[in-house]
């Protein structure tokens, strides 16, 4: 089981790169009582078959391990939102993408710690492989909006490379920045 | 800290080039591999790669290269990491957490000495300390 709520999230961002999307849309926008995650890639996606199965931990594809039994990705981010009265809808279309909503309910005591947002977003963006991704991160108090957004493309034409702990390091002081503005 | 611009961060990025221009680095290049796979994920391994730049940053050693991959197939010893650095063999540590994962860096990275107690793949016998 996931620790925290982003941990739910990288674990679906990692499942969109290895679908081999192009692009990735993330985004997240907390309120006093709830995290709303979405998530739309033009990966391979499933058909619906293959998107029934996706949700049962006894199944995988086995691409990646040809003996292993299990997938847990999708199982996990299911059974925190079904034991936290929350919500979750998954849509998908064979060779178009995949889509993703998911409303976390912060009201229930049972929902576990939201965990590092700006740790989550540093980290979905130096993935290695050839796909964009832009996160929007917005949050909502007292009746109005704050946001920001920081997009895959952007950064590597800024800091050259998103491998060296050089460049890990100032990606990750840049999203604290924006973080921190957003809470301030 | 401020908010950051584009701009801002284009600047420090030239800054740190030239610096890492300045230091002799050649053949010197390390690879870190961090599991990331849901047991990755699950055990902790997003604490890890935090804590492995954060050490990095500190130590003064940026040039190391980090990379996130799936799962290692070693789900059971998750989070795992390994260290490819010249002058050891490739080494894979396992139960990594966040204060081993500062040990890899001030110890393996740094100083060149395994840190014993996590290493899952033994690299040969004779060179781990029992």
């Amino acid at each position: 089981m996931h620790y925290t709520l982003c941990d739910c999230v990288m674990d679906l961002i990692q499942n969109s790169i290895e679908a081999g999307s192009s692009h990735i849309q993330l985004n997240m926008n907390q309120s006093a009582d709830s995290l709303e995650v979405s998530i739309r890639d033009d990966g391979c996606g499933m058909t619906d078959d293959e998107l029934k199965r996706a949700t049962d931990p006894f199944y995988t594809d086995g691409i990646k391990h040809k003996h292993r039994k299990v997938g847990l990705g999708l199982p996990f981010l299911i059974q925190t939102v079904t034991m936290t009265d929350g919500q979750f809808d998954i849509r998908s279309e064979k060779n178009k993408g995949t889509e993703i909503d998911i409303r976390f309910n912060l009201a229930n005591i049972d929902t576990p710690p939201t965990g590092h947002i700006v740790s989550l977003l540093y980290q979905v963006l130096c993935f290695q492989g050839d796909y964009d991704l832009t996160a929007v991160r917005s949050l909502s108090k007292d009746g109005g909006e704050l946001s920001y957004q920081v997009n895959r493309n952007e950064m590597l034409d800024v800091l050259g490379d998103l491998e060296s702990a050089a460049s890990l390091g100032l990606l990750r002081d840049f999203i604290n920045s924006q973080e921190e503005d957003l809470l301030s | 800290m401020s908010k950051m611009t584009l701009e801002e961060l284009r600047k420090l990025r030239e800054a740190k080039k030239q610096e890492a221009a300045q230091r002799d680095t050649e053949g010197k290049d390390t690879l870190v591999i961090v599991g990331m796979g849901t047991c990755g994920i699950a055990a902790g391994a997003k604490d890890v790669v935090d804590a492995l730049l954060d050490e990095l940053k500190k130590v003064g050693n940026e040039n190391v290269i980090i990379r996130q991959a799936g799962c290692m197939g070693l789900c059971h010893v998750e989070p795992t990491v390994e260290v490819r650095s010249p002058g050891i063999p490739n080494t894979i540590y396992g139960n990594v957490d966040a204060e081993v994962a500062r040990k890899i860096v001030r110890q393996h990275i740094v100083d060149g000495r395994l840190v014993n107690k996590h290493v899952y793949d033994k690299p040969a016998a004779d060179i781990i300390e029992q």
